[in-house]
């Protein structure tokens, strides 16, 4: 996942594009992008690849395939619009559709990032539960687990949102620092990873890899079987709602060209493709020392590995990415209620990422909730994707709700919620799995918004009945 | 002064680095690695806000 400063709100140029002398060279993305996906998430999702009986080819080829096709979609959907337009992805939608499009947009976005950075407060607290030796939740649990992992959740969640509302610009400083020394001690877990595992020799490790680590055998209980095309999928569309979803063009509005999208490969080969091997090489570790303790705890993991750097490690990592997705959580719903205190916002949004917390529920699903973000924000970038590039094309008019002056633009609004419906359809039926259906999504978003469109502005253009 | 905490951060990362490395070749034992991961934490926290510029984004 990606949550540090490349995603940060930026309050410049938040109602007009942004001018050429504010232009940004490509060695400032590739820096953001690198620092950004080395996220406290990461050391969750490395191991539910291996719960889910994922084998060495499909686990290292779908990563190595589904993270080029997000770079693809940074440098050809993202980028040459907002390269193009050079808006926020706020101001642009509020063009498109109208105000309330957005503040609905902003509700969504702001529920997804609250879970996001609960399921960021459980991985630091499983650093806790390393010295304190509370009862910590299993993979197939639910439920908080005990009093001991309770307190301990909350007790960092309360922290970190205290010092989220009160300290961001602290911890986004400490962010940075902390970067290049998360991504070391990252490519550590995995060379210790790779010798506990027993290779000895560089040279032999696709036969370690493919016999001994990723064996492609049964799920754990509870898990789904993730064959190639999962992983290829999982790895496109872990940050969809970033790219596809075009929350990025608020970011890539500043890239003096528009493939400084190809920037994006510095983050996910750093971070989606070593960060999730070698957290995968932690949980394999701990199979081969005890095949029963199945749990993805990520505290134990690295200490295991690293020791108490391995924990600072964990902390780190959550908390420096919590900070800023509880920061950004704070501001959507604030834009709901523009008059309400930031800081007042932000804390108690915080608190409500520390109630999910206590409930192991979604971190331990975490590879659907990813998946099932990118489905629920998709839908508003395929309306940006064709209102750009094909509804002008039509002769029909871009931007409708500025140029005709509404705050509901139906024809984007309908278009989304009954996007959502058909996935959700799909999904709940079993037609489809929640990691591949934001592709036929995309289609079904795209397709209802110029048809939708054609209706509402021919029926806009009609002259008034006599 | 800049140019020394540039150094010392880079002996960090590397200490971080060579750690798992000489483990990996068995050169070094894994709690002794871990000795060296732990030192050298510490280390790049001390000296990497000397030198790294940070760019505020709110």
């Amino acid at each position: 996942m990606s949550e540090r400063d490349h995603h940060d709100p930026v309050n410049e140029y938040e109602r007009e594009p942004v001018p050429e002398r504010a232009l940004l060279g490509l060695k400032n993305y590739l820096g953001q992008f690198a620092g950004e996906h080395v996220a406290g998430t990461e050391l969750m999702i490395g191991p539910l690849f291996l719960a889910s009986g994922v084998s060495a080819f499909d686990f290292i080829f779908g990563l190595l395939l589904g993270n080029l096709l997000a770079v693809l979609s940074w440098t050809f959907f993202t980028a040459p619009i907002a390269t193009r337009a050079r808006l926020t992805l706020y101001f642009q939608l509020e063009q498109i559709c109208g105000r309330r499009v957005v503040l609905l947009y902003n509700l969504a976005n702001g529920v997804m990032f609250t879970v996001l950075a609960g399921a960021m407060i459980t991985v630091s607290a499983t650093a806790l539960g390393v010295y304190f030796k509370f009862s910590m939740p299993q993979l197939t649990d639910t439920l908080p687990t005990g009093t001991g992992w309770v307190l301990a959740v909350l007790a960092t969640g309360v922290l970190f949102s205290v010092v989220a509302a009160y300290g961001y610009r602290f911890v986004s400083r400490f962010a940075n620092i902390a970067a290049p020394w998360l991504v070391a001690m990252f490519v550590a877990f995995g060379i210790i990873g790779l010798r506990e595992m027993g290779l000895k020799s560089v040279g032999d490790f696709w036969n370690v890899a493919s016999n001994v680590v990723w064996t492609g055998g049964a799920p754990q209980p509870g898990q789904v079987k993730f064959g190639f095309w999962h992983v290829m999928f999982f790895a496109w569309f872990c940050n969809m709602a970033w790219h596809i979803g075009m929350a990025d063009l608020s970011v890539l509005r500043y890239a003096r060209k528009s493939w400084y999208g190809l920037a994006s490969a510095a983050g996910m080969y750093v971070g989606h493709f070593m960060a999730w091997i070698a957290a995968s090489l932690l949980y394999a570790v701990q199979l081969q020392q005890d095949p029963a303790n199945t749990a993805v705890l990520p505290g134990p993991l690295a200490y295991r590995a690293c020791g108490v750097a391995g924990l600072l490690a964990v902390v780190t990592a959550g908390w420096t990415t919590a900070n800023p997705t509880l920061y950004r959580a704070g501001l959507a719903f604030q834009s709901l209620k523009p008059a309400s205190s930031r800081f007042k916002v932000t804390l108690i949004t915080g608190l409500i990422a520390s109630v999910t917390a206590v409930f192991p529920i979604v971190t331990m699903r975490l590879l659907d909730f990813v998946a099932l973000w990118g489905m629920i924000l998709m839908p508003m970038g395929a309306v940006i994707f064709m209102d750009f590039w094909v509804l002008p094309r039509l002769g029909l008019r871009s931007n409708f709700a500025a140029a005709a002056g509404v705050r509901l633009n139906w024809a984007a609004g309908l278009a989304w919620l009954l996007t959502l419906a058909a996935c959700t359809w799909l999904v709940l039926t079993g037609r489809t799995q929640i990691f591949f259906v934001s592709l036929p999504g995309w289609f079904v978003t795209s397709l209802l918004y110029v048809v939708l469109s054609k209706v509402q502005q021919g029926y806009a253009s009609r002259p008034a009945a006599a | 002064m800049k140019r020394i905490a540039q150094l010392i951060s880079l002996a960090a990362l590397a200490a971080t680095l060579l750690a798992a490395i000489l483990f990996f070749t068995d050169q070094l034992a894994l709690p002794a690695a871990k000795l060296w991961m732990l030192v050298a934490a510490p280390v790049w926290f001390v000296a990497t806000p000397l030198w790294m510029e940070h760019k505020a984004t709110d």
